[in-house]
């Protein structure tokens, strides 16, 4: 019953997304604002439809209704009812109704908080995103419909794949879709703009906190990924340039150049096209990840749904959005004017030079990823393009980035002028070739790389640090100002700053990494970097839904204990599959990780032991820049109205002031 | 939801990829193993190197790259053996001869592209004059009067 509830408000949601997409545009074109003011209510009612499926599928997996083929597939009466919940979006069906109810709810803020957008413009808005909507409504009911039945149910399911039954992987989709999703929102606006022809400084500052918000929950979805592949496992990788994590950093990289070129829209009124072009691609590459994780053309043995239609059906959705939005984009060409004059060395161009490595380093992973495909259909070649080749191609591309990220960042807009600012940058630039050179003279005959790193990450740390301060101005006083200083700087300090320290990290890991492998006896020990490990003992335990080989590890550093460390090996009979947990002694400057493995002939056991230097640095300097996009986001002056064109509706305006 | 699938097979059966018992007693061969591994795909796993993979294929590859070193080969040559008996879908790091080329250019063509247009187009911008832009309307400059009248 519940079920059927939920499948018929699916369908109705897609009847109103339909309604939203044709009646506010014809509204807005004929300048009818009784058929405008229609995208508001049906966004609402949108979002609500949406979410009372989701609520029912949700409700079927908390209740183990194995009527359902979804639930059948991907659940079980023993798992943890966490992972009961999470197991909603553990599959493509269900993940796919949670990518929609996104998309109604990116919709629904706009309707909501979006007073102070001109009608015309919030009307077109809503329904672009009702586009989205209906082209995914779609998709979901006629190729990947979750609210399938049984016609005889079994007494049990089939669990949901051990290895998401994790935290870390359980909330990790959530983040990755709102921040795919918000994207949607960026396209929309840009779309809106070019019907509407006008893409001025106020377009700038609305679409700004929607591509600051994608931007941030894409960051810790990729970071919780990436925590994830970590700890879990087995031997502390954290990055592995695969197509689905690539379909998720492309529009991060996108994300990122979008959300510094939008500043330049909304403070000179220049690079307008490009924003705007941005905007549409970076939308493009959401979908472009969508196909690539659930088309199975890369990823051919284990996609998530290796199902042709729905391949090609994403395929037509993403060609249809495209094509559609550039040829809007070159037929209005003559309304991105650009106003600011600026000269060559002004924060504009700085800015510009952001772009244009994040972009290029974005096609760069996009070429890599594709190229497999593209070097078979062409050239007949079967080849691979792995790890080595995007560490080759890509890092130099962030290493520029990181080189010029600093100075860039103390430009004044219009002229600039390099002395005064390299004079007060000169201080950070020593110490970091110091750090660097440290770090080389420690190492012995090996890469560059670390101290490369070490170098590029004080430098960025340091400049942010400057940066602020010289926000300050003269005299006395500084430091009180430095704590009024708006949102928007401190969260461009800080997360400049989290990208060097997480730059620190990957190259620290990369460069310094310690690993040990060998056959270890209860009682004996090995040692990795000064540190000592012995094992205490082995043993079986249960859990709710697998069991479990825990070993008992002491770990101590000339003599001294440190702690206990219980790596385990677990198997999950119902899915039939062994995870391992690796153990983890997390320290500020290093992380030791130990993992059990088979049992040997001789009565020992296969030890792996890692010494990882400044491995939580890769995740503290992710945490960092999600903070300073909401630091940024937080800024006061995106919550007042943009004060261009205000909307003569007083009753709603009055309901909004007293909240400030 | 994206990273999670392809790892669901490649690590299906996680756990200890290079054994104890395949390590070498010679740590400089040892180290040009792991190193050569590391750059050679495991051609029943998605995207893994054999160095990280625990499939039974792989541990056949890395035992064979071991040998060849043991018995004197040079790390090229070592690759070279491999990829004559698994075809060139076994290097992670594509070659750069023919039309891999594209491949390895298209960055730094992409950049030197991006670069260009960006200089073209701010010296275009550097070099409009200032007042055509900002020139007041004639509105703007009767109120403009107005208010220095004061």
């Amino acid at each position: 019953m519940v079920t059927e509830l939920g499948h018929f408000a699916l369908i109705l949601a897609f009847l109103t997304a339909l309604v939203q997409a044709v009646i506010p545009l014809v509204g807005a074109h004929r300048r009818w604002p009784g058929w405008m003011a229609v995208a508001e209510p049906a966004a609402t009612v949108q979002f609500v439809l949406t979410a009372i499926a989701f609520a029912a599928l949700t409700w079927a997996f908390v209740t183990s209704d194995f009527s359902l083929r979804l639930v059948t597939l991907n659940s079980h009466t023993d798992k943890p009812m966490l992972y009961k919940i999470t197991g909603v979006w553990g599959n493509h069906e269900g993940s796919m109704l949670l990518w929609v109810l996104i998309v109604t709810l990116f919709g629904g803020a706009v309707a909501w908080f979006g007073a102070n957008l001109p009608p015309s413009l919030r009307a077109r808005v809503l329904s672009v995103q009702a586009m989205i909507g209906v082209a995914f409504f779609a998709f979901i009911l006629f190729t990947s419909n979750p609210f399938l039945r049984m016609g005889s149910p079994p007494f049990n399911g089939q669990d949901l794949n051990p290895l998401l039954q994790d935290p870390g992987l359980a909330f990790h989709p959530p983040f990755l879709y709102l921040g795919y999703v918000g994207l949607s929102m960026t396209f929309s606006f840009a779309v809106a703009a070019l019907i509407e022809g006008r893409v001025d400084a106020a377009w700038g500052r609305w679409v700004r906190p929607y591509t600051l918000a994608s931007w941030i929950f894409l960051t810790i979805g990729i970071g919780l990924g990436s925590w994830w592949a970590y700890y879990e496992l087995g031997w502390g990788g954290f990055w592995f340039w695969d197509p689905v994590e690539n379909a998720s950093f492309m529009p991060w990289l996108i994300a990122a150049a979008l959300l510094h070129s939008a500043i330049v829209v909304e403070k000179r009124e220049s690079l307008k096209s490009w924003t705007i072009l941005l905007a549409i691609i970076a939308f493009g590459f959401s979908m472009v990840g969508a196909f690539i994780t659930r088309s199975g053309v890369l990823t051919s043995v284990h996609a998530f749904a290796t199902d042709p239609e729905r391949g090609v059906f994403l395929l037509a959705i993403l060609a249809v959005f495209m094509i559609g939005a550039l040829t809007l984009f070159a037929l209005r060409a003559n309304v991105m004017q650009a106003r600011g004059v600026f000269g060559m060395a002004s924060r504009e161009s700085a800015l510009v030079l952001n772009n244009i490595l994040l972009a290029v380093a974005c096609f760069v992973v996009f070429i890599g990823t594709m190229w497999p495909l593209l070097a078979e259909m062409v050239f007949d070649r079967k080849l691979t393009v792995g790890a080595p080749f995007f560490n080759a191609a890509f890092t130099p591309f962030m290493v520029l980035l990181g080189l010029a990220l600093p100075v860039g960042a103390m430009m004044p807009w219009k002229r600039a002028k390099f002395t005064p600012i390299l004079r007060k940058l000169t201080p950070i630039f020593v110490l970091a070739l110091a750090i660097g050179a440290l770090a080389w003279a420690m190492q012995t005959g090996r890469s560059a790389l670390g101290p490369m790193g070490l170098f590029l990450a004080a430098w960025l740390i340091g400049g942010a640090m400057v940066d602020i301060w010289s926000r300050t101005g003269r005299g006395s006083g500084r430091l009180s100002r430095l704590a009024r200083l708006p949102g928007a700087d401190w969260g461009k300090a800080v997360a400049h700053g989290g990208l060097g320290v997480t730059m620190a990290g990957i190259a620290a890991m990369m460069a310094w990494e310690q690993e040990d492998i060998r056959v270890l006896q209860t009682g004996g020990s090995t040692e990795v970097a000064g540190y000592t490990l012995r094992l205490d003992d082995v043993r079986r335990e249960e859990g709710p839904n697998y069991m479990a080989t825990v070993a008992d590890f002491t770990l101590s550093r000339n003599g001294q204990e440190i702690a206990k460390m219980q790596p385990e090996k677990r198997n999950y009979p119902v899915a039939q599959m062994p995870t391992t947990e690796a153990a983890l002694n997390n320290g500020l400057l290093r992380d030791i990780y130990v993992v059990i493995g088979d049992p040997q002939n001789n009565g020992g056991w296969a030890v792996r032991t890692y010494y990882k230097p400044l491995a939580n640095w890769i995740w503290g300097g992710t945490i960092l820049m999600a903070i300073g996009g909401a630091l940024s986001l937080s800024d006061r002056r995106y919550r007042v109205a943009a004060g261009a064109r205000k909307t003569p509706q007083p009753s709603q305006g009055a309901e909004e002031v007293p909240a400030e | 939801m994206k990273r999670l699938i392809l790892i669901l097979c490649l690590f299906a059966s996680p756990v200890l990829a290079v054994q104890p018992d395949e390590i070498l007693d010679d740590p400089v061969l040892e180290e040009r193993a792991r190193d050569i591994s590391g750059g050679l795909r495991c051609l029943v796993c998605r995207n893994e190197s054999i160095d990280e993979s625990n499939a039974d294929l792989a541990r056949d590859m890395r035992l064979l790259v071991r040998e060849r070193l043991v018995e004197g080969d040079s790390n090229a040559e070592a690759i070279d053996f491999i990829v004559d008996r698994y075809g060139e879908y076994v290097l992670l790091n594509p070659t750069t001869g023919g039309s891999n080329l594209l491949l390895w250019l298209a960055g730094p063509v992409m950049l030197g592209a991006g670069v260009l247009m960006a200089g073209i187009y701010l010296r275009g911008r550097a070099g409009t004059p200032e007042e055509d832009v900002t020139r007041l309307t004639e509105a703007e400059e009767h109120r403009l009067r107005d208010i220095l009248k004061d």
